[in-house]
Order: structure tokens, then sequence, then C-alpha cells
């Protein structure tokens, strides 16, 4: 295990015969973040090759450098042998690559044929009745099921993305990437996708697919490729190896990071949820049945491949989803119950939950891009205010507290949050939060993005929260984190909660499993 | 019972005058809006098109002293198309290539576009000293039918068939082109695409930006043809500061009315105009005139409502309506 392509010794001629595509030493950088390093890869005609990695391990840049969507920094793309350069999706197709990514392009109101023909070359006149023939013919071939007159919108997820896979086939591409495709499927419909990628392999197409699924890697897979913090770490022939094994090489090694963890003696159950179920806009099943304690002075993490119901989770708790079934019982520490399920954000937030929601984009919830640090604390404590006019006094003095305590870097208050940097986004969004001493404190990313330095300023505030007594629930994506600043860890998987084990004595394997795998029965 | 009926089509004679000038300014709309581009400059770029089209055919007539019904027709269009073809280049650049808010970049150049307009008419009114007007014998034949008198005296549907102005004809023509383009060729779906979701169409390989540019432009071009057509269909070929007010917005209307569909203006538009006109031809005791006037605004918003409670996906604006595009946004 772990040797890659070129851990063998390889005759040269060889290798370009056996490869469709091959990646050379491929580097790309957003910004500071290395999201893959000098990477090679080999995909081969007749194989499915498995493309397995946490998120954030450079997966899909890596796939979408073949798509055409970005460009590699550094490296080379052979086709047969022959360098290429892939400078658009159109450019992909005319090297016979196909991608099928996660979010599908589709437009709702055309049919499935028009989707398909969308920006290829052809005679003026639109002859739909032949495209829809060319659409059944492939249907037919690999064992489709969609009709090419229906619209998108009256479509299940499974078919659109059957639209996408047919449109791939369409132009007649070999090289076939699968972005996570079975992320919403039902097990009979990827059962049904798996039956129709062994038909296009038998068909001599070289097919990768993204995943961080074992079993699926297991069962459908000729070879596994692995990255790791947008590093190569190796190929190995799936028939020859295990879901440890891959479990592994996807974690790696535990890292120590010395993040100072006290005890707190003084630990009483403060959040009690318990079959926690929530559905979201497409009335798919984000959380089910999800059940679990968080103690005032300890910090709960949560850990799950992304999308697994993290979010759902704390928005559900702040009020700001909608609960199917389930309870929340809140345990104020002076004593009694309540029930928030039901009541508003506001509410919610009057009892001491409090919510620093760090999503994808800082500035997209929480904070008032163009307000400075003064205005953003006065989003919480607007209403404490009376008479018309807002008392900028209080804001002012907690701005420049957080300013202080947390060491802000910033021209002055009253300066735009939105042109601070990352960290200092962060700092302020949750100084805010901690500063109306909440008693549960809800963190998500919290970290993402940010330095080392500035990541541990951070880690040490959940501390502190921890030490005078605070719930705090932590939603990482960095296990070696996870492992040393919580006291447990929950982890989700597919929105159902698979394990909660105690954070000093886990390993990373274990977690890994857990992650991918409810129970352990289904990867294991 | 011959009378209502000659009054009915007399009523309808005048709607399809006052329609006219919409079906243009809606038909270049919907193209636009096709497109993902919601230009609300629509009534700035008819003010132009209505000044510099007139202007084109007054100094023509003026300049060369050939007075001729073709060419004039000729002028008037392409004067018309070029100048609401340059407004819309302008909301292209800053709303596509700039990427500012096509509300506010709309409504700037509803206001630029109606300054320019009655400028350009209020200059040519001072040099003429008096009013700008085209020779008496244009000023006739272009609002006339261009069908010989004996297809017009057919009783009946021969006025209704034949009477208009050769604008409505083009209008019709202009219409059912466009339905073709948009729905049977390639180049019509993939503009129909950019407007939908502008990044599958971008992932598909379609320039956005080409077809935004194009569909933008062409459109505000047709749009402008609405002014020189009001002006020529129903104000008597001269030059009325107030005359064009309000019909750029009644063409953004009516976009919603019908739905996107360029057939559907055909109709859309010939109603619009029958509600502008209604207060001449009905008067009601104890109604202002006023009220009348806010008919196709009421019918507007009652399409509106009644559209979006049956949440059919196919009659809904293109996706994309009103939103920048910018691949990095992912």
């Amino acid at each position: 295990m772990g040797i890659g392509p070129y851990g063998y010794s390889y005759n040269e001629r060889m290798v370009y015969l056996e490869y469709a595509i091959e990646l050379r030493g491929i580097t790309k950088r957003f910004g500071p973040v290395v999201a893959n390093d000098g990477i090679d890869l080999g995909l081969a005609r007749g194989e499915i090759l498995a493309l397995l990695g946490e998120n954030g391990s450079g997966k899909t840049t890596l796939m979408n450098m073949l798509a055409g969507i970005y460009l590699p920094d550094e490296g080379r793309i052979l086709a047969d042998g022959r360098p290429i350069s892939i400078r658009s999706p159109r450019d992909a197709y005319a090297h016979g690559i196909g991608m099928i990514h996660q979010h599908y392009k589709l437009v709702d109101v055309f049919t499935a044929a028009e989707n398909i023909v969308l920006g290829m070359e052809g005679e003026k006149k639109l002859d739909i009745k032949k495209a829809n023939a060319r659409v059944r013919e492939i249907c037919e071939r690999y064992g489709f099921d969609i009709d090419p007159e229906k619209k998108v919108y009256d479509m299940s997820v499974s078919e659109k993305q059957t639209v996408e896979i047919v449109k791939v086939l369409y132009r007649s591409a070999e090289i076939l990437i699968l972005d996570e495709p079975t992320a919403v499927l039902t097990p009979q419909e990827t059962d049904r996708l798996f039956a129709i990628l062994r038909k296009m392999r038998e068909d001599n197409k070289a097919i990768v697919i993204i995943t961080h699924k074992l079993n699926e890697v297991m069962a459908i897979s000729d070879k596994v490729a692995v990255l790791r913090k947008g590093k190569y770490i190796g190929t190995v022939n799936t028939a020859e190896t295990d879901p440890h094994a891959l479990t592994d090489m996807m974690v790696g090694r535990s890292v120590t990071l010395n993040i100072d963890r006290p005890l707190n003696p003084d630990r009483a159950e403060r959040l009690r949820v318990s079959g926690l179920t929530v559905f979201d806009h497409e009335h798919v099943k984000k959380l089910d049945g999800v059940g679990f304690t968080a103690l005032g002075g300890e910090i709960l993490g949560v850990a799950g491949i992304a999308g697994s119901g993290q979010k759902e989770l704390l928005e559900a708790i702040a009020g700001l989803c909608p609960v199917a079934r389930g309870s929340i019982t809140y345990l104020p520490p002076e004593g009694g119950a309540d029930e928030l399920v039901g009541r508003t954000p506001m509410q919610i937030r009057k009892k001491g939950v409090s919510l620093a929601f760090i999503p994808e984009d800082r500035l997209g919830m929480g904070l008032v891009g163009s307000m400075g640090m003064t205005g953003n604390m006065m989003l919480r404590s607007w209403r404490r205010g009376s008479g018309p006019f807002v008392k900028r006094k209080q804001p002012r003095d907690l701005a420049n507290k957080v300013l202080n305590d947390l060491e802000v870097v910033t021209p002055g208050i009253e300066f735009p949050v939105r042109k601070l940097s990352g960290g200092n986004v962060q700092k302020v969004l949750v100084g805010r939060e901690i500063a109306s001493s909440p008693s549960v404190l809800m963190t998500a990313y919290a970290v993402r993005g940010l330095d080392i330095n500035t990541s541990y300023t951070i880690y040490n505030l959940m501390t502190e929260q921890k030490m005078k007594g605070t719930a705090v629930i932590f939603v990482g994506e960095d296990l070696d984190v996870l492992l040393e600043l919580c006291d447990r860890i929950l982890v989700l998987c597919g929105g159902k909660v698979s394990g909660v084990v105690d954070a000093r004595t886990a390993t990373k394997e274990e977690i890994g499993l857990l992650m991918t795998s409810v129970g352990g029965k289904e990867g294991a | 019972m011959t009378d209502v009926l000659n009054s009915l089509i007399l009523l309808l004679v005048a709607a399809i005058a006052y329609g006219t000038p919409l079906l243009f300014g809606t038909l270049g709309e919907i193209l636009t809006e096709k497109s993902g581009n919601l230009n609300l400059g629509v009534e700035g770029i008819m003010f132009m098109g209505g000044a510099i089209g007139l202007g084109g055919m007054f100094y023509f007539e003026k300049l060369t002293g050939i007075t001729s019904y073709p060419l004039a027709v000729l002028i008037a269009l392409l004067a018309a198309f070029l100048a609401g073809a340059l407004a819309s280049l302008i909301f292209s650049f800053l709303t596509i290539t700039l990427r500012t808010s096509q509300n506010v970049t709309g409504l700037a150049l509803a206001i630029f576009g109606t300054g320019v307009g009655q400028f350009a008419g209020e200059m040519m009114r001072i040099r003429v000293g008096g009013y700008v007007s085209l020779s008496l014998e244009l000023t006739n034949a272009l609002p006339a039918s261009p069908f010989p008198q004996a297809l017009q005296d057919i009783p009946y549907i021969g006025k209704l068939l034949f009477g208009n102005s050769i604008f409505f004809y083009l209008g019709i023509l202009a219409a059912v082109l466009m339905h073709l383009f948009l729905k049977k060729t390639r180049k019509g779906l993939y503009l129909r695409a950019v407007g939908e979701n502008p990044s599958t169409a971008d992932s598909a390989g379609i320039s956005v930006t080409r077809y935004k540019y194009l569909a933008t432009v062409v459109g505000g071009g047709l749009s402008a043809i609405g002014g020189v057509v009001y002006i020529i269909t129903t104000a008597g070929c001269t030059w009325n500061n107030e005359g064009l007010s309000g019909v750029g917005w009644l063409a953004v209307a009516l976009v919603i009315f019908c739905l996107w569909r360029p057939l559907s203006a055909l109709w859309g538009s010939v109603l619009f105009g029958a509600l502008m006109i209604l207060y001449m031809r009905l008067q009601l005791p104890f109604i202002p005139t006023e009220l009348y006037k806010i008919l196709p605004y009421v019918v507007t918003v009652i399409v509106l409502i009644l559209s979006s409670l049956r949440n059919n996906k196919e009659k809904q604006p293109p996706e994309g309506l009103g939103l920048a595009y910018f691949r990095e946004d992912r």
C-alpha cells in the first residue's frame, strides 16, 4: 500500500498505452492554500477508479482540472501519452472527458434532450426529434430509464443525474468523472447506478468516482486512489485492500497539536436532544432521530463528512430550521427544563443558547460586512435599548473589549468588517457571541481558513468558555483538532448519530470509520 | 346591431394603433429578459427611439427633399433601432461587463433616455422654430394602411385586417420570427439557457456574455422602434415632450402579462392598447379618466398573482432574470 504509479518500475511506453489520461505533478493553489500538491494519477480504460479522501482533501479540485473548470498551476496532463491543455469544459469534451458535478447543471424548464444538446455545435435549426432519438438510443444501450421529452423540473434527483450522465455520453466521452454520485441517491438508485457504471466499464470507458463512502469503494471500484490534505497518498487494487487499511490511508497518523485541555469537574446536563428529525426544503431527510446530551463544562465535538447534518443540527437547536419530530430540552443552570422546539430564534437566544455559526462565507450569516465592529455588536443588543434612538455607547465598549481581548487587528472599531482578514472576522463573530455569556455556545467551522496562531486563539476561547461552565458544541472538520480540543465527540453519518466517543481515548481511525458508516456496520 | 359591431371594430382598430408601439417595446424587452437581463430602461429607450427616429425622417426629408414612403419607414426603423441599440449597449456594458445592479442601471437609463429624447426633440423644435413635422404627404401616409383601398373596403374584416399601419404587420412578423427563433433554433435554445441558468450554459460552452450582449442590444433596438411607431401612429408625426411618457413602463408590464411569450404579446398589446384608450370611448359617469389609465397595471397585477398562485414552472420569469453572472461565484 502507499505505492503510487511511480513507485513501480515501469516501461514508459507501457504506461502510455495503459492510461487514457495521466496527471503528472499537478499542483493547484487558491491564494495561500495548496489544494493539490504535486499529484500523479493515471486513469485506465475499462477500469473504475475510486478517488477517496476526506473533505477538503482536494478530490474535486483535482478532477475539476480535468473538466476544464480550473487550470493547474503546475504539472502536466497527458492524454494517451501526449500532453494536452484543458482550458474550458469544451476542451475537456474535445478530449473525451466528461464530468458529472455534484450540483447538477441543468435548466429546469428544458426537457432532458434540450439539456443534453445544450452548447453543442450543429445545424442552425434545432432538430429535437433527432436529438430525442439519439438520447433514446444511448439509454437503450446502457439501460437508462429516462424520457427525453420530460421536463427537468418534473424529475427526481436520480433522473436528473441520469440526464447528466447521458449528456456526457452524448458527447461521446470516453472518460467519465462522477463527483459523489451517490450522495443524493437511495440505496436502490445507487445499485442501479453501479450497474450502469459496470456496463460502461465493459464498454472500455475510463471511470472515476469521487467518494468518501468506503462500502461503495469496495463495491464498485477496481482501484482506489487516496488523497489526504491535498497530497497523493497512493493507489491500491480494491481486491487487495479492506476498509480499515483505506481508512488509515485516508486519515493518516494522528498529529499532536498540544491544545490545552483542562477537565472541568463541574459538569451538568445543559441540552438534551432526542429523536430529532429534520427535513430540508426539498423534503430530503437531513437529520434522522438524532439524540445526545450536551454538558455544561465540556466541549462536545461534532464530526462527520460535510453535509451529514451538522448544519441542520445547529440550526434546529437555534430555532432556525423547522423540526419535524423530536425534542430539544434546555436545562438552565438555575434548574428547570425548557422545550426549545417551537420557540422562535429570539426566544431561544434569550435563554442563553447562542449560535456562532460560521458558514462557508463568513460574512453570510451573523455579520454585516459593510458595518464596523460597533454596528455588528449592536445587531445582538439593539433590543435592550428603549426609545427610538440607538445607544452606541454600550456596543462601542463591547467592540473595544473584543478588540483588546481577542487582539483583533483592525484600523478601528468603525472599520467595515468586510475588509478585515478572515481570522479577524471570525474573532469578531465569536467574541460577540461569547460576550453575551451564553450557557450553550455553538460554533461551526470556527477555524476554517484561519492560520495556526489564530486557530489556537479560538481554541483557547472555547476552552475558557468551557471552564466557565458553558456547554460548547464545536462542529469541526479536522479530526486532529476535534480529538485534542473536545471532551466528547459526536459522530454524524448521513443524518444519524453513528457514535459518541470519548475524545481522550478515541483514535482517529475509530472516528474515521464512524464517519463513513453508521455503527461501523456498512464499511467494516 | 351593426352600429355596435362597427364601433367595436373602430375600437379594435384604434386599440391596434395604440398597441403597436407597445408590441415593439414588449418584444424587445422579451428578447432582453430571455437573456436574463431585466432592462427597466425601456421608457428611456422608447423616448430616444421616438425623438431620434422622428429626427431621422425629418432631416432626411428636409435635406434631400425626397418624400418617399418606403424610405421614410426604413429610416424611422433604422434610426430608432440604432438609438435603442446604443442605449442598451451602455446598459449591457454596465450590467454584464461591470456587473452593476440591473434595477438601478435600468432606472438610470429610463431617466437618462427620457432626458435625451426630450432634449433632442426640443432642440429640433427650437431649431425649426415652431414644431417638428414631416410633410403632409408623409404625415398622412405613414400611419395609413399599406394595402389597397379595395381590401380595406371588405365589410367588417377589411378595416380590421388590412386597415392598420405597416408597423403593425411588421410587428406581427417580428413576433412570429422571435417565437420561431426562441423555440425552433439552436441559438434560441442557448439564449433561453443563458437566461434561465447562466452557469449551466457557461459550463456547456455557451458564451454567456455574448448572448447577453446581443440579446440586450437587439432587444433595446426593437423597443426603441416602438417609440418612433408611437410618434407616427398616434402622435401625428410631431414631437411632444409628454406624448411618450408611460408607454415604456406599460411595455415592461406587458412582458409580465404575456408571460415572456412573443406570440402572446400580439393580443396582449392590442388588449393594453384598448385599455389605454378606453376612457375616450367608454365614458361612465363619476369615474375619472385616471382610473381607466391604471387598468393595464391592474390587469398585470392580477396576472402576476394568478401565475404565481398556480405555481406553474412554465409560466415563470427566466430563472436568472435580474442577476449578474460571474463565473467565479460558485
